[in-house]
């Protein structure tokens, strides 16, 4: 039996529907035997009608609806169709769930799934990470699971936590990553996973980017290097302790993202290790990001634009050389 | 009405007096409309205030004290010292509380609405204000069309008190009247002079009445004049003379007064009585929220998450 990224996702779901009668699914095309636009929740509407919803496309209400259901005790889950979109839903999500339990002492339980990441001719609009502008705001936890097995174990986790989720599926491993089966629990919230061992460089990533990294390391043994490899799992909370651990072992620090370069995710792991852990560093940490352009659709530009395992290796062994 | 026209005059006092920081917001000119608001909604119904509910807040049952420790930064306050003046509410009571950007309470209120039905709760409404200017914003059409394709039991009170801030209607819509919008997102809409209590307890009292019993989602669009500023800090110089001399500027509680002095519910002794009383009461909570300690920063509990092992702290 295999198990791909998506399925686990499917699989998540169907399990919290059945567990749980607090969890209700809402969001675009979500429901009826359609089961969403990357079918994430095929024949989930089919066993609970009720509560497998779909909305107009209304990003700003799905998630205020989502809000004020979670408040009253229940626990929504929202499909953002494609994570580009949930910008409409940017005042909801950090402004309302992010401030409330702070402001009233009422947490909001909600997890809203953004569909991220690029795949070839997605374009401008269909393609971006909003990891960072989400682990920027208080309040919010942002979950970026690169295996399926994270994939099914975090939403789940997700779910039980009383505070507001962001998690982060990414687009690219939905059919490329598969698993034998998935496990009955992950790791706790908030740990990162050493992905690959390795003595003489740290490259630290989530998501699809850790994927291209562990393609980057592998190439890299190929020529002698033993490349350790950091999976965040989540970038808010951020383990830093797990990645200065990793730099101690290996006096080198490379930082990849998917998401643009200003800022974010990576810059933020740099500043962390660069302020706790600057004497274990044997060179200036560095970071792969995209460019600092919107995403393109054509598949040339694409490739031209995101990190790969191969422009990883490179800015690894350039790094290597310092 | 009278109970929040006087703890507003008060607020106003003391935020000139230097005493509160931050801005004061008040509902003169709108008690009628609000008061409405939180007069027919009952234990389990959701309420959605905004910035100018006071009367509409204290008639759901909003202690005096709540105000007041809000406002003046209480560390035992609903919000303790984290936000302020209107933005506040008890979420586990079912008053919401408003964020700033308007319209965002809308759906808010579907969801809330949403759970009660799911768990199978019966013989519940939802309640949420707007204004005028609110309606404007996208949040607050996708809330109201998502409402209606719930089907959930929710009535907007639409309060049109003629001035976004600064900004007069014709420089915020172009339509005839708003309440033509409730047909296009499938409510049932209904206008009332805000000046007229009466009127605004008949027609909203009814709008509550009918989603209860399973009708549509209600509009109902009141019509008045805010009779202050945006907030304190703005003496509203911008409207002019003759819109002040407009029927919809009445002041609703001096016409309230008069109409009960005229049906002789009541005498004058026994109102100059009811006044007297709502001062004492306000008097009290002042000095109660006065006497409390504010919150202190380096003993602040600087953690947004209510599961604290997620914590995370930058520093």
């Amino acid at each position: 039996m295999s198990i791909t990224y998506l399925e686990a996702i499917r699989e998540a779901q169907a399990k919290l529907l059945r567990d749980d009668e607090r969890v209700f699914i809402y969001g675009q095309d979500v429901g009826g035997t359609f089961g969403g636009a990357f079918k994430a929740t095929k024949g989930l509407a089919k066993e609970f009608p009720a509560r497998v919803l779909n909305t107009p496309i209304s990003e700003d209400a799905i998630v205020g609806t989502a809000i004020g259901a979670a408040m009253q005790g229940m626990r929504p889950i929202v499909e953002m169709q494609f994570a580009d979109f949930s910008s409409i839903a940017l005042n909801q999500i950090l402004n309302n769930a992010g401030t409330h339990y702070w402001r009233t002492n009422v947490p909001v339980p909600i997890t809203v799934r953004l569909p991220s990441g690029g795949t070839k001719g997605s374009g401008p609009f269909h393609s971006q990470s909003m990891e960072s502008i989400y682990a920027h705001y208080p309040g919010l936890i942002v979950m970026t699971p690169a295996t399926v097995e994270d994939a099914y174990t975090m939403l789940i986790e997700a779910v039980a936590i009383d505070d507001p989720v962001i998690y982060c599926e990414h687009k690219y491993l939905y059919y490329h990553l598969k698993a034998d089966k998935l496990p009955e629990k992950g790791l706790p919230t908030g740990r990162a996973r050493i992905a690959r061992e390795g003595r003489d460089l740290t490259i630290v990533s989530y998501s699809a980017m850790m994927q291209e990294s562990l393609g980057a390391a592998e190439e890299l043994a190929q020529e002698g290097f033993e490349i350790e490899v950091v999976d965040l799992r989540t970038v808010k909370p951020l383990d830093t302790d797990t990645v200065l651990a990793s730099v101690a072992r290996t006096g080198r620090l490379l930082c990849v993202g998917e998401s643009f370069p200003w800022g974010g995710a990576t810059a933020e792991v740099i500043a962390r290790v660069t302020n706790q852990g600057f004497h274990l560093l044997d060179a200036a940490p560095q970071r792969l990001n995209a460019k600092d352009t919107p995403i393109p659709y054509h598949p040339n530009l694409w490739s031209a634009h995101r990190p790969n395992a191969k422009k990883i290796a490179a800015k690894a062994r350039a790094l290597l050389r310092e | 009405m009278l109970l929040a026209r006087t703890l507003e005059e008060k607020l106003v006092s003391l935020y000139r007096g230097g005493l509160i920081t931050g801005g004061v917001y008040i509902g003169k000119g709108q008690e009628a409309v609000s008061v409405a608001c939180g007069l027919f909604l009952q234990e389990g119904d959701i309420f959605a205030p905004l910035i100018r509910d006071q009367a509409g807040r204290s008639a759901f049952g909003e202690p005096l004290i709540d105000v007041t420790r809000t406002y003046l930064g209480s560390r035992l306050g609903p919000m303790r010292g984290r936000d302020g003046n209107i933005h506040r509410g008890h979420p586990r009571n079912n008053e919401l509380a408003m964020i700033s950007h308007l319209g965002a309470m809308v759906s808010v209120t579907v969801g809330a609405l949403m759970a009660k039905r799911f768990r199978g709760e019966k013989n519940f409404v939802g309640l949420a204000c707007i204004g005028e200017g609110g309606m404007q914003t996208g949040a607050f059409h996708e809330g109201m069309n998502i409402a209606a394709v719930e089907q959930v039991p929710l009535v907007i009170v639409a309060t049109n008190n003629h001035y976004a801030y600064s900004t007069p209607n014709d420089r915020e819509f172009a339509c005839h009247d708003l309440v033509d919008r409730a047909i296009g997102y499938g409510f049932e809409g209904y206008t009332v002079d805000g000046t007229d209590l009466a009127a605004c307890l008949d027609v909203i009292g009814s709008a509550v009445k009918r989603a209860r019993a399973g009708r549509p989602p209600q509009l109902v669009v009141a019509s008045v004049l805010r009779l202050s500023g945006h907030g304190e800090h703005d003496d509203a110089s911008y409207v002019p003379e003759e819109v002040k001399r407009e029927p919809f500027a009445r002041d609703c509680l001096k016409v309230a007064e008069q109409t009960i002095l005229d049906l002789e519910l009541l005498d004058a002794e026994t109102l100059a009585e009811w006044r007297k009383e709502a001062a004492a009461q306000v008097d009290e909570a002042v000095a109660a929220a006065q006497k409390e300690p504010a919150p202190e920063g380096d003993k602040e509990d600087w953690c947004a998450y209510s599961m604290r092992d997620l914590a995370n702290s930058v520093e």
